[in-house]
């Protein structure tokens, strides 16, 4: 919704080397380096021609294993369904049985969505963290004051710093919790349970002791429906249709 | 004894007016607030996690238990990112089944908002009175999904069953019968359709009742007028939406700003507030029940004149019916890939939102082509409602604590997610 003429409005106001990117019929995105992330914000809420007044919603991502499946799909083997378990998904190990990781170029990202009322528009923002081990990025704290409570999030969840911000707790885990559990080398059956204790009577932690296991595991096909030139294709017919419905 | 006039309580995690499981650490300087410290997550169940180890559909389920009193708003925000990705389009007549069962959801929600919130101050019949329209609603689920509250019922590409042609009768017992049981089952002779009508034509005049109940009782106003006010410059740069953000006067929402299902085709207006204070939200949110009985009543006309698929028939992501699965191998091939596998989703990022009875919904996933998310994230209307709390209940007394979490319609399923 109004996507070229908001991408026309961030060139002129950002310069032309930006890095934007849309699917058709998608939200922009735009990516911001680290070191111009709170300046872009602040720009992107003060200048009239953008008017991005709200930050409706903020969150981490690890991307971790992105683009890998759990099962070769391209041709069958013999051996079944144990195709699929020696993957590194978290669903698949336990708490300190981490396999060997192979590390992603840029792991760690952040996420922004913009909206602006005076123009209707939505506008999404990407930054990535620079260091894998202690990701760290610029708290929008200042410029929309609804990214403390999402940026709290975040960092409970995956372990990402937000440089500036007042208050940066836990929010959403249990108080003393380790770890960072939305990060993809957590396991997903987490690790500690807790119950009531009859002769201690208090509540005590324990490890966990159910078997991670997958029920169906991760796949990705080759979807000719999905290859570029269809991709290319659709995008016109949506050009089109957009017109369509401009006229 | 020394005066001691500063000292901090512990308001919840169970305490009735926290409308769940809230914790509330509050700094008090004698009955004034001074600063107040919401500890949330204690319903946390790591639902954007699950989702990413789950095929898409499976995560259906979970929607229904984030935000728990409105269930179908929240399946209509995933299932149209899921469409958003895949290209693909839902026909009309479940286009129409989902305007008309939002509006029924953001019913649900509102009625049970103005019981609870009643009853935080004082006005314990109203609740009674909200709870016996939302057994209507719950009967038109129980009718039309088979469960009473977690429906999951939309599915990528339409709805999972058409409105059924005939609603269920009570039977008679040794506590209902005779003219109980005929005034039980008088909307209840015909279709779904003919209850849902039945029901809408008759809500207005209780919404009635209600608001003799409430808009010009004194003690009502004395508990809501001036409370926990917010300016409009406030609302947007704390993240509000829905009749939060209205209720301070701005007019924004997103069926009619970014219309999705038919909301471009219905007639309904935004109700907005002047104020920014309890009782302009305690309006708006009367004022949407109405609006939103107007919507339905238009979606029932539409949906008894056209009747038609409620299903894409994209094989691909949509399972063919038990009938297609007994004679016929291709379907059979498709319903089991489906159901062992799931669809694979082409790789992109895509943002939904839908106007949910408390505010944007959103739904952000990022697919890399695989058959479960790479990552999935909700926008709860609710977080953010929830993180403005200081702010709002700053230099209010404690009593007007429990009128502003009932005004922010909280509810911890989508705040802890």
């Amino acid at each position: 919704m109004g996507t070229p003429a908001l991408a026309a409005a961030l060139k002129a106001r950002l310069g032309e080397d930006i890095k934007l990117s849309s699917a058709p019929g998608q939200m922009l995105t735009l990516e911001v380096a680290p070191t111009h992330w709170v300046e872009t914000a602040r720009i992107l809420r003060d200048d009239s021609s953008l008017a991005f007044e709200q930050m409706t919603d903020l969150c981490g991502l690890d991307y971790l294993g992105y683009g890998r499946d759990e099962w070769e799909t391209d041709d069958a083997t013999r051996e079944g369904f144990s195709r699929g378990i020696d993957s590194l998904g978290p669903g698949r190990f336990r708490w300190r049985e981490l396999p060997e990781s192979e590390s992603a170029e840029q792991r760690f990202a952040v996420v922004v969505h913009l909206l602006s009322f005076r123009h209707n528009w939505r506008l999404r923002l990407r930054v990535f963290a620079e260091d894998e081990g202690f990701p760290m990025v610029p708290s929008l704290v200042e410029i929309w004051n609804s990214a403390n409570w999402y940026e709290r999030e975040a960092f409970d969840l995956l372990g990402i710093v937000f440089e500036g911000h007042p208050d940066l707790r836990r929010i959403l885990t249990d108080y003393g919790f380790t770890g960072h559990p939305f990060r993809k080398d957590f396991p997903l059956i987490g690790n500690v349970t807790v119950r009531y204790d009859e002769e201690k009577r208090r509540v005590v932690y324990e490890p966990v002791e159910i078997e991670p296991r997958v029920l169906v595991p991760r796949v990705i096909r080759d979807d000719s429906r999905y290859k570029a030139d269809d991709i290319d294709q659709a995008a016109e017919e949506a050009a089109d249709r957009d017109a369509a419905s401009t006229e | 004894m020394a005066d001691i006039n500063s000292y901090t309580i512990n308001f919840g995690p169970q305490h009735p007016a926290a409308h769940g499981v809230l914790r509330l650490v509050l700094e008090m300087d004698g009955e004034t607030v001074v600063r107040a410290d919401p500890h949330v997550g204690l319903l946390h169940r790591a639902t954007e996690k699950l989702a990413e180890s789950k095929p898409f559909n499976q995560t259906i389920g979970y929607m229904d238990r984030l935000d728990y009193m409105s269930m179908m708003c929240n399946e209509h925000a995933y299932v149209r990112a899921i469409e958003n990705l895949l290209g693909i389009e839902p026909p009309l007549r479940a286009q129409y089944i989902r305007t008309m069962f939002d509006e029924v959801t953001r019913l649900a929600n509102h009625l049970l908002w103005i019981g609870a919130c009643g009853l935080d101050l004082g006005a314990m019949t109203l609740f009674l009175y909200a709870f016996r329209e939302r057994e209507s609603i719950f009967d038109v689920w129980e009718a039309t999904t088979g469960a009473r509250m977690h429906a999951s019922y939309y599915r990528p590409g339409g709805v999972y069953r058409d409105l059924p042609e005939r609603m269920p009768v009570h039977k008679e017992s040794p506590w209902t019968k005779g003219k109980d049981l005929k005034r039980k089952n008088e909307w209840r002779e015909g279709s779904v359709l003919d209850f849902i009508e039945a029901f809408i034509k008759d809500f207005p005049s209780k919404v009635d009742d209600y608001e003799t109940l409430l808009t010009n009782n004194r003690i009502w106003k004395q508990r809501n007028v001036g409370i926990g006010v917010v300016s409009p410059e406030r609302a947007l740069q704390l993240g509000f939406s829905g009749p939060m953000l209205r209720g301070s006067g701005i007019e924004w929402d997103l069926r009619k700003k970014n219309p999705y299902a038919m909301y471009p085709e219905m007639d309904f207006d935004i109700p907005v507030g002047v104020n920014g204070d309890c009782y302009d939200r305690y309006l708006v949110r009367v004022e949407e029940m109405r609006q939103s009985a107007r919507i339905i009543q238009q979606c029932v006309d539409w949906l008894r004149a056209n009747p038609g698929h409620v299903m894409s028939k994209n094989f691909k992501v949509i399972p063919p019916t038990r009938e297609e699965m007994k004679d016929d191998m291709e379907a059979l091939i498709h319903h089991f890939k489906l159901f062992t596998e799931g669809y694979c989703v082409p790789e992109g990022e895509t943002y939904a939102a839908v106007e949910a009875p408390k505010g944007e919904f959103g739904c952000y996933l990022v697919s890399d082509g695989a058959n479960k998310p790479f990552r999935a994230h909700f926008r709860a209307p609710g977080f953010a409602h929830l993180s403005s709390m200081d702010e709002m209940a700053k230099g209010h007394m404690l009593a007007d604590v429990v009128a502003i979490i009932s005004t922010m319609d909280i509810v911890f399923g989508e705040v802890d997610r």
